[in-house]
């Protein structure tokens, strides 16, 4: 299974709109990912590598080309199939780890498991391994509120990985972290990387994280230019 | 797969201020919306209490109200010999023929003259209607000045309790009983004997005839012979619809101002929820982009936004509702424009009115939450990811 | 200058929000406006009233008659200019719903003492050579569009069976508050009438109106005539047209004072709702806030630009309201007919409603703005959302 492609990209373009004017953002992106690979995906602002992962995220759509993760073709799933999708294989960890204020930690991380058809019990086990392995067992009921910026993103990732996703997507995971936090999260990322085989995309702009990285692709002005493994 | 409810009740509880200003906009419009009926309901139990299902009333003609109608002696005396019309105990038939007058008494504490029906009863007025119970003091002796009260005069008007003599028509009257009518419109009116208040006031002819029929069904029979009959000119109804006749006018303007009111309100309050919702949407738009990341579909987003403005207005029902339940100790007395005579009933609720009151609130919460859980699905994820 | 501009800017940042709002608070400026019109046109009788004008009716209750002879005994008493006998008849045009007052009345006196019902003099005289002959108001013509020569057919209650009058001539209103919702005729032809139909009910009078020669003498001469029928079959109770009038409205006080109270309710409504905004605008802007003190404005001008936001916006939204009052009113009124005969939004309405929106403005921005200008600047600055 290792090295079943994850990601294949094919001729990918995309495009926005901004002010009547069509600005190109991807144009003619082909990429594969395999299985169990931790890419690191760099480039200047505005390069585009935000739009690639939410593409492969599944949470925009191309304008062109083909864009098949997890062995599906996700450019052709309706809306709602997309979301279907999204909660079967992807997790997500964000710059601002995005947890909801109302619920505390183990509500946060149990959220994805409500859109599966696991009981009360099984989801309580399993947000209980989740917390455990980010060494948050005993901060389940604290709201966002009252952890730490480190804390939240670990929280952030307990909740990306509670579905047991095929792929993890993070967009600047310690772009609000200070360098001890930031630490942290990136070797729980080589852990889930390594221990447990997680395939992970990350978007970043800072070399210490991109150096984590088993590998590491470089976007500028919508194009892939070297890569380095 | 639903958003927890959880999620949306710690969202409401979270602003707190906002929401019980929402939904305390809210529970005035179902205050409003619920005492209306309330009363409505109060006035309608209070005229249907007053009529008794086998009774029939009879009146002259197009008089429309007891106040201006009159039954001459013969008349009465061929509606008596009817053979619909049942007998009591002892072969006494079981009818009254009655004279109403309206008499002005001055209101207690304002001392506001005020219209109140005088109604002489014959023999068999309290056997037909069986309703109407002694609290206090005696009946009155016929033949003699002697009269009963309602009990809701005898707590508004100071010269109507037991003991005082009220002047009106060159005589007095002394007042030896109050009575309980249960609810029913008598509870505002001033009993005694017929021929003596005839004679008092020169009346030739009787205000209404009101008969017991042998059994219900006797009604067509007794309604057809007695319009048809060319001497009498007479109007023959079934008591009870007699009287919600007589509340017709003032029923409908109180349900029809309470609606109009009711709706135009609540366009306030729902406005109040739109604002409300729209901000809840613009401070939780990277939320929103990020339970759609997560999986959560469009449909689920807008249920979440939608449930939670709908439990606005569940807390603005139960709310208002509450504060409506209190008025069912305040009793109104007005005028009724069509017996022109003053009428005393209180605020009703009833589990109808509640449940009315509950959808009505819901529906503001369900019509002000609609466009900006609209506009929560709507939201691209990714625009939504990126916003502040 | 510069803090109006802030003021108007903040309030246009949220345009949804605001123009909500402001809808918001024109429904319910203008309802209030309607309803406090409602309660004004309840007690208009009152106010149509003249004060050389006394009714005198039975003592007992005014559905009870005098006799007609009492008239000469009335206009014998000393102080007493005119006297006309009327009565009430309570006759149903077509259908109950379509209920306009009705009158019987003694035609030259009568109308001699109520000069603000403007009859041309050729249609009165015609009126007085129809035995038959009816005079409508302008209002009640329009409303069931009577025209002279017209026949209006009425269906006697208080007075039994079918009664046929003809239009001889339509009034107008002498003052902005004459009724002009009522219909007049011949007290002669009701009583002629129920001579034949029912003698023993004829002769008898529903009130007589008095016209009395000196005001200042009104509550003399109302006593006087009283006197004259103590202790009668028939002993009378004579007030003046205003007591009179009030009398009524007195008694279907409860109404009145529900629906002063609900227009009191749609003011706190809307308070909820301008409240809300303002603590949301407020909580936003928190940053904003302690930003300003930390540029040196005094708390005391950031309190002043939340009371100018919520004061303008309030100030919009009452304007507008009361702008819609008038034509929103005038549609009320016609499609009311003739139950409101006078419906006119008065100079006391609007400058309640004014009252109120300053009101509603103030409190909705109190709270908010105690709080941003107690805010620590340290801790506002951290604030988020």
């Amino acid at each position: 299974m290792r090295d079943q492609r994850i990601v294949e990209i094919r001729n990918l373009s995309k495009s926005y709109q901004r002010g009547g004017q069509i600005v190109p953002v991807l144009s003619d992106i082909t990429l594969d990912i395999a299985s169990g690979e931790f890419v690191a995906l760099m480039g200047p602002s505005g390069s585009g590598k935000s739009t690639l992962l939410n593409l492969i995220a599944g949470i925009d759509k191309p304008d062109g080309g083909m864009l098949r993760v997890a062995g599906i073709d996700i450019a052709e799933l309706s809306e709602s199939e997309l979301a279907d999708w999204r909660a079967e294989h992807v997790g997500f960890i964000f710059q601002f780890y995005n947890l909801m204020p109302v619920l505390t930690a183990f509500e946060n991380v149990e959220l994805p498991l409500l859109l599966t058809r696991l009981t009360s019990g099984e989801r309580k086990s399993h947000v209980e391994t989740a917390l455990a392995m980010v060494s948050l067992s005993d901060r389940m009921e604290h709201y966002p509120s009252e952890l730490s910026g480190g804390q939240q993103q670990r929280v952030a990732i307990a909740r990306a990985i509670i579905t047991d996703p095929t792929i993890l997507v993070a967009d600047e995971p310690t772009g609000d972290l200070d360098r001890a936090s930031a630490e942290d999260i990136l070797n729980l990322m080589d852990r889930l990387n390594a221990e447990l085989g997680k395939t992970i995309i990350m978007v970043t702009h800072d070399p210490n994280a991109a150096r984590r990285a088993r590998s590491l692709r470089h976007l500028e002005k919508g194009v892939l230019t070297a890569d380095r493994s | 797969m639903a958003l927890p409810i959880r999620y949306t009740l710690r969202n409401l509880w979270t602003r707190k201020l906002t929401t019980a200003l929402t939904a305390g906009g809210m529970a005035l419009v179902v205050f409003v919306f619920a005492a209306v009926q309330m009363l409505d309901t109060g006035l309608r139990a209070t005229l249907v209490a007053t009529g008794q299902p086998d009774n029939v009333l009879i009146t002259r003609r197009g008089a429309g109200a007891e106040i201006s109608s009159g039954v001459d002696r013969s008349q009465a005396s061929i509606v008596e010999s009817q053979p619909e019309i049942a007998s009591g105990a002892g072969g006494t038939r079981m009818i009254s023929k009655e004279a109403v007058i309206l008499i002005t008494l001055p209101k207690r504490g304002t001392g506001q003259a005020t219209n109140v029906t005088t109604r002489g009863i014959g023999e068999a007025g309290l056997m037909l209607r069986p309703q109407v119970q002694l609290v206090q003091g005696r009946a009155f002796e016929r033949g003699s000045t002697e009269v009963v009260v309602g009990k809701s005069l005898a707590t508004r008007f100071e010269s109507a309790t037991v003991g005082s003599v009220l002047r009106f028509g060159g005589r007095e009257w002394r007042v030896v009983g109050i009575f309980d009518s249960g609810g029913a419109a008598f509870d505002s009116e001033v009993w005694g004997d017929n021929d003596q208040l005839m004679q008092a006031f020169r009346r030739q002819a009787y205000s209404s005839v009101i008969g017991r029929l042998v059994d219900a069904n006797a009604y067509t029979d007794l309604k057809t012979r007695l319009e048809g009959d060319p001497r009498l000119t007479l109007d023959v109804k079934r008591e009870r619809v007699f009287y919600e006749e007589q509340s017709q006018a003032l029923s409908k303007f109180i349900s029809y101002l309470g609606l109009t009111l009711s709706i135009i309100f609540s366009i306030g309050a729902m406005i109040g929820a739109m604002i409300t919702m729209y901000a809840a949407v613009a401070n939780r738009v990277r939320e929103i982009g990020t339970l759609r990341a997560l999986g959560f579909r469009r449909r689920a987003v807008l249920m979440a936004f939608l449930f939670e403005s709908v439990l606005l207005g569940a807390v603005g029902g139960a709310v208002g509702i509450a504060l409506a339940s209190f008025m069912q100790l305040v009793q109104i007395s007005t005028l009724n424009w069509q017996s022109f005579a003053e009428l005393a009933f209180s605020f009703a609720l009833t589990p109808k009115i509640a449940v009315l009151s509950f959808c009505f609130a819901i529906v503001m919460g369900i019509v002000g939450g609609f466009l900006p859980a609209v506009r929560a699905a709507r939201l691209k994820i990714v625009d939504a990811l990126r916003a502040a | 200058m510069h803090f109006l501009k802030l003021v108007l800017r903040n309030a246009l940042r949220h345009r949804l929000r605001t123009a909500l709002t402001v809808l918001g608070l024109v429904v319910a400026f203008l309802s209030f406006g309607l309803l406090q019109t409602i309660v004004a046109a309840w007690y208009h009788g009152a106010e149509a009233a003249a004060p050389n004008r006394l009714i005198t009716r039975n003592a007992v209750s005014l559905t009870i008659p005098l006799p007609l002879h009492y008239r000469e005994k009335v206009r014998a008493v000393d102080g007493v200019k005119a006297v006309a006998v009327a009565n009430w008849f309570a006759g149903v045009y077509q259908d109950p719903k379509n209920f306009f007052p009705q009158f019987a009345v003694e035609p030259v006196p009568y109308f001699s003492m109520y000069p603000e019902y403007r009859v041309p003099e050729e249609a009165f005289r015609a009126f007085l050579r129809d035995r038959k002959g009816a005079i409508v108001g302008r209002k009640l013509a329009d409303t069931y569009g009577f025209k002279v020569g017209d026949a209006v057919p009425l269906k006697g209650t208080i007075f039994p069976g079918n009664w046929e009058f003809v239009v001889r001539g339509i009034y107008d209103a002498g003052e902005a508050k004459t009724d002009t919702s009522l219909f007049f005729f011949h007290w002669d032809y009701l009583n002629e009438t129920m001579k034949q139909r029912q003698p023993l009910r004829a002769n008898q009078v529903g009130i007589f109106v008095v016209e009395v020669s000196d005001v200042e003498r009104a509550a003399a001469v109302s006593q006087e005539i009283d006197k004259q029928f103590k202790n009668s079959i028939a002993e009378t109770l004579t007030e003046t047209e205003q007591a009179f009038q009030i009398g009524f409205v007195k008694q279907t006080e409860a109404i009145v004072i529900a629906i002063r109270v609900v227009s009191f309710v749609v003011i706190f409504i809307i308070l909820a709702v301008m409240a809300n905004t303002m603590a949301m605008t407020a909580r936003e802007r928190f940053r904003e806030y302690a930003t300003l003190k930390a540029l040196g404005f005094a708390p005391r001008y950031v309190a002043a630009l939340i009371f100018g936001e919520s004061l303008a916006i309030t100030a919009v939204g009452c304007a507008i309201g009361i702008g819609l009052t008038f034509p929103v009113g005038g549609w009320f009124a016609s499609q009311m007919g003739t139950l409101f005969p006078v419906f006119e939004v008065s100079e006391n309405t609007v400058a309640l409603q004014i009252a109120c929106a300053v009101a509603v403005g103030a409190i909705a921005a109190a709270l908010p703005a105690r709080r941003a200008a107690r805010v620590r600047i340290a801790e506002g600055l951290r604030a988020i959302g």
